[in-house]
């Protein structure tokens, strides 16, 4: 039963890790960049949500009303302003830019907030929990997160293979040069990507405020489980990414059973062998 | 219009030779020269607390230019390198712990070691490619850290210091154990910088250089892309255990925290590199200095360091990508080492 | 006449065009009426490609100038000129490879600009896309890719449509029929600049005849009057 436990456990946090991992693939899917910031970005969400939870007095789950489109403007601004001009060949400086905007975000967060843990508080529902199968039992917040993640996962799908936004997408992360010949203005489509890659960031960031402590520091981490959550499920699927993010977590959940210094490292070494045994990845698109 | 096509001459080739030196890598080296038999002098002339930071200069040096090695001339960009630092610190602490190795002799070992273990850990890393690559290397380094955590043998998550009969065991004094390690210091840049020139002045060299131009046209032409790539990584890692087994050694205890800082060991180092300059031999040494000066000048400032630091490395990385010696040598052509290959009539 | 003389749709005045310090074009001028269909032939790297990329708005030139309807744009990127009018059909087709055929025709017309082609239309032009719109791009063969090529870019409604080498690798059969459907193109009021090196195709289909040679316009006229010893003499510069 404890097993059965921590194994839907870990079902439901993947639904978490497969929201960390939908923004890092968008990306990765429209634009070929990898945000090394991106962990740090769902850090700042869940600040940017304490900070508004404060001052306005909203719950966490209203404050979305206010989180989702401040990041999205964040993204359409730093796409726009700085990431468009490290895109190119040479792969060397959107990474290191990258990787100087999450030094700068932990250390930023460091200097205004401490690095004290935080937590947002989400009222009753935390407690509540529900039996989906006799004898276990579930928290009504994990359930609704994961079925959330589902939710905007197949949203995601929707924009992107259904509607004349996700057209202008796909196209432009075919051929960048000929989507131009389409009357796409290239800069404003990358800007648009990364706005979306950053709205599905801000629920992140505010489900995990809402789920466990927080600090400056632990980006890197979220960051680690949404790349693993890519590799394990497959480059370029999302439904893959669900599937890739649900194994982590009950890998994670398996180590932890067996030992709790396990729980982050048993997560490790399922990515190391799916990288060892089907570096594609399970569920890859096949192109 | 009709070209005569080329008259077939009897082959007198020319014999060629490759000339390396400009003139101011003749001053560059003479410099260099000078510099170097002034540092090991270090110790009679400079103070402790000087000593001390010559020292830390030294390895910041050598782990920029092993990285600058990878990323700037192999395309490996890796924000995983302190798997390898905190390794060769770990090797250090258990050789001489349990094997009773004498610490000297555990750093060259220690980055023997390195150099077996990065043997597999490429083998998994090369499976990702580009951004996915430098990912995948920190997750490394986190396994690293996450195993030594485990073994309780050399501290788990809290750490273990060095006992003090090995620590005795290095040299008589106090002042000379810190003579030795600063000669180690200064050795193992010394080797680290002999070692990244001999290999660019080597035709592996023109090879890294190729793949640093254009990696698709340097295969095309028969360079075996792979096999320098695995090379010079493992060389890279070997380079980078001896330096944290070195590192550790100094500071005279070790956790796993300390031992795998993304922040100290590749934050530090990356931010050093680009700022000085990638691609050449030249920039982490520039940058290396420049992270000091403005280290010591700024004191404690702590996270707000950091965060300028990285904005300033942003900067560098929007408006000049090659550093402030890739500037200073495209504009005036400097080269510090004898890098350059000319072909020139043999007499 | 009593009417002043229209001017040219497009007149493109003493264009130098560079990569980098390489020079491909020196001083190339071109023009096209109304409704006229004009082609540039030339041998391989003489930069028939490089001008029409430069009328498109994919390069800039460095010195020189193209006029539209009267209205300067030369310093106009690609997806400005096409909400101006001008769309390329770009050299080896390059299809959008993760979209349908359909999905390729829509987002040409994704602009909206008013015209004659609709989807409906472009079906019309080239029947077999229809019972292939829903394949994925890449599946096609050659000849049908050129048709979605084609089609995607008069999704836009252009006034001016360029076709970067239409016959690159395709058989002569395949070439005829896509040939065959340019007068209706033509027909409903677009201008073309043809870029070739099936000079017969080219010829057949052109009112005027720009050859280029090395980067420089060699010789202009009329495709009806050029003799083949002038034609021969100015692609091969002999």
């Amino acid at each position: 039963m404890q097993w059965a436990n921590a194994i839907v456990q870990g079902v439901l946090i993947g639904g978490l890790y497969a929201l960390f991992a939908a923004g890092l693939s968008l990306i990765f899917g429209v634009m070929r960049l990898v945000n090394i910031a991106h962990g740090d970005l769902i850090v700042l969400a869940a600040y940017l949500a304490l900070v508004v939870t404060a001052t306005l007095g909203l719950d966490p789950l209203t404050s979305l009303i206010v989180v989702v489109p401040a990041m999205a403007v964040i993204g359409y601004a730093l796409q726009r302003l700085v990431l468009n001009r490290t895109l190119g060949d040479d792969l060397l400086p959107p990474l290191l830019v990258t990787f100087g905007l999450s030094v700068i975000i932990q250390n930023g967060l460091l200097e205004l907030f401490s690095a004290d843990s935080r937590k947002l508080q989400a009222g009753a529902i935390e407690v509540q929990t529900v039996e989906i199968v006799s004898g276990i039992w579930i928290g009504l917040l994990p359930l609704l997160q994961f079925l959330v993640a589902i939710a905007i996962i197949g949203g995601l799908q929707l924009l992107f293979y259904r509607s004349a936004f996700g057209r202008a997408f796909r196209a432009t992360s075919d051929d960048p040069s000929v989507a131009e010949l389409m009357g796409l203005d290239t800069r404003r489509v990358f800007a648009l990507a990364m706005a979306l890659s950053l709205a599905v960031v801000a629920v992140a960031g505010v489900f995990l405020a809402v789920r466990a402590n927080f600090d400056p520091a632990i980006g890197p981490a979220r960051l680690i489980y949404g790349f693993e959550a890519v590799i394990i499920g497959g480059l370029g699927s999302l439904w893959g990414t669900l599937a890739g993010g649900i194994i982590l977590g009950v890998a994670q959940a398996i180590g932890a059973q067996i030992d709790p210094g396990w729980q982050v490292l048993a997560g490790h070494l399922v990515f190391l062998a799916i990288l060892a045994v089907r570096p594609q990845g399970l569920f890859p698109k096949v192109q | 219009m009709n070209r005569p096509a080329a008259s077939a001459a009897a082959p007198t080739a020319t014999p060629v030779r490759v000339e390396h030196a400009t003139l101011s890598s003749r001053i560059g080296v003479a410099v260099s020269a000078l510099v170097l038999v002034a540092l090991i002098a270090a110790p009679y002339w400079a103070d402790r607390a000087s000593l001390r930071l010559y020292g830390e200069v030294f390895t910041f040096v050598a782990l920029a230019s092993l990285w600058n090695l990878l990323a700037g001339y192999a395309g490996l960009v890796s924000i995983g390198q302190q798997a390898f630092v905190g390794f060769g610190g770990y090797v250090l602490f258990a050789l001489a712990m349990f094997f009773g190795v004498p610490p000297l002799l555990a750093i060259p070992l220690a980055g023997v070691l390195g150099a077996v273990i990065a043997v597999p850990v490429a083998a998994l890393m090369f499976r990702l490619r580009g951004h996915y690559f430098a990912i995948g290397t920190w997750v490394m380094a986190e396994v690293f850290r996450l195993v030594a955590a485990q073994i309780g043998a050399l501290g788990g998550g809290s750490g273990i210091s060095l006992p003090a009969g090995i620590v005795t065991g290095i040299a008589a004094s106090r002042t000379m154990r810190e003579h030795v390690i600063y000669w180690l210091a200064l050795a193992l840049l010394v080797a680290v910088i002999a070692g990244i020139l001999v290999l660019l002045r080597s035709r592996y060299g023109l090879a890294l250089t190729a793949i640093r131009d254009n990696e698709t046209a340097a295969r095309s032409s028969g360079v075996g892309v792979m096999r320098i790539k695995y090379l010079v990584y493992v060389g890279a890692a070997a380079g980078t255990a001896m330096i944290g087994a070195l590192i550790f050694l100094t500071k005279l205890r070790i956790s796993p925290d300390t031992a795998f800082s993304v922040n100290d060991w590749t934050a530090f180092v990356i931010f050093i590199t680009v700022i000085g300059g990638i691609g050449r031999v030249e920039g982490p040494i520039i940058g290396t200095i420049i992270f000091f000066a403005l280290r010591e000048t700024m004191s404690d400032l702590g996270s707000l360091y950091l965060l300028m630091l990285g904005a300033v490395a942003i900067l560098v990385m929007l408006f000049a990508p090659k550093g402030l010696w890739g500037l200073l040598a495209d504009r005036f052509g400097w080269q510090a080492f004898p890098l350059e290959r000319r072909l020139m009539p043999r007499r | 006449m009593a009417d002043a003389p229209r001017p040219p749709l497009i007149d493109v005045r003493g264009l130098d065009v560079f990569y980098g310090d390489f020079q491909a074009l020196f001083g190339v001028s071109l023009r096209v009426e109304p409704g006229e269909v004009v082609t540039v032939i030339g041998a391989n790297g003489a930069g028939k490609s490089t001008l029409l990329k430069t009328i498109a708005g994919q390069l800039s030139a460095r010195r020189g100038e193209i006029v539209l309807a009267g209205t300067p744009a030369d310093r106009a990127p690609a997806f400005e000129m096409v909400r101006r009018g001008v769309a390329l059909v770009p050299e080896g087709r390059r299809l959008f490879s993760s979209l349908s055929v359909e999905e390729n025709l829509l987002i040409g017309g994704q602009l909206g600009r008013p015209g004659p082609f609709s989807l409906a239309r472009v079906y019309e032009l080239f029947p077999v896309l229809y019972e292939r719109r829903r394949q994925p791009a890449p599946s096609l063969s050659g000849g049908q890719q050129q048709m979605v090529a084609i089609g995607r870019a008069l999704m836009s409604n252009p006034t001016l449509l360029l076709c970067d080498e239409l016959s690159l690798g395709l058989a002569p059969i395949i070439v005829r029929d896509i040939y065959r459907s340019l007068p209706a193109i033509v027909g409903e009021g677009l201008s073309l600049i043809i870029v070739e090196q099936d000079i017969v195709q080219a010829l057949d289909a052109a009112s005027r005849v720009y050859c280029l040679q090395e980067g420089r316009v060699a010789l202009e006229g009329e495709a009806r009057t050029l003799t083949k010893a002038a034609i021969s003499a100015a692609y091969f510069g002999v």
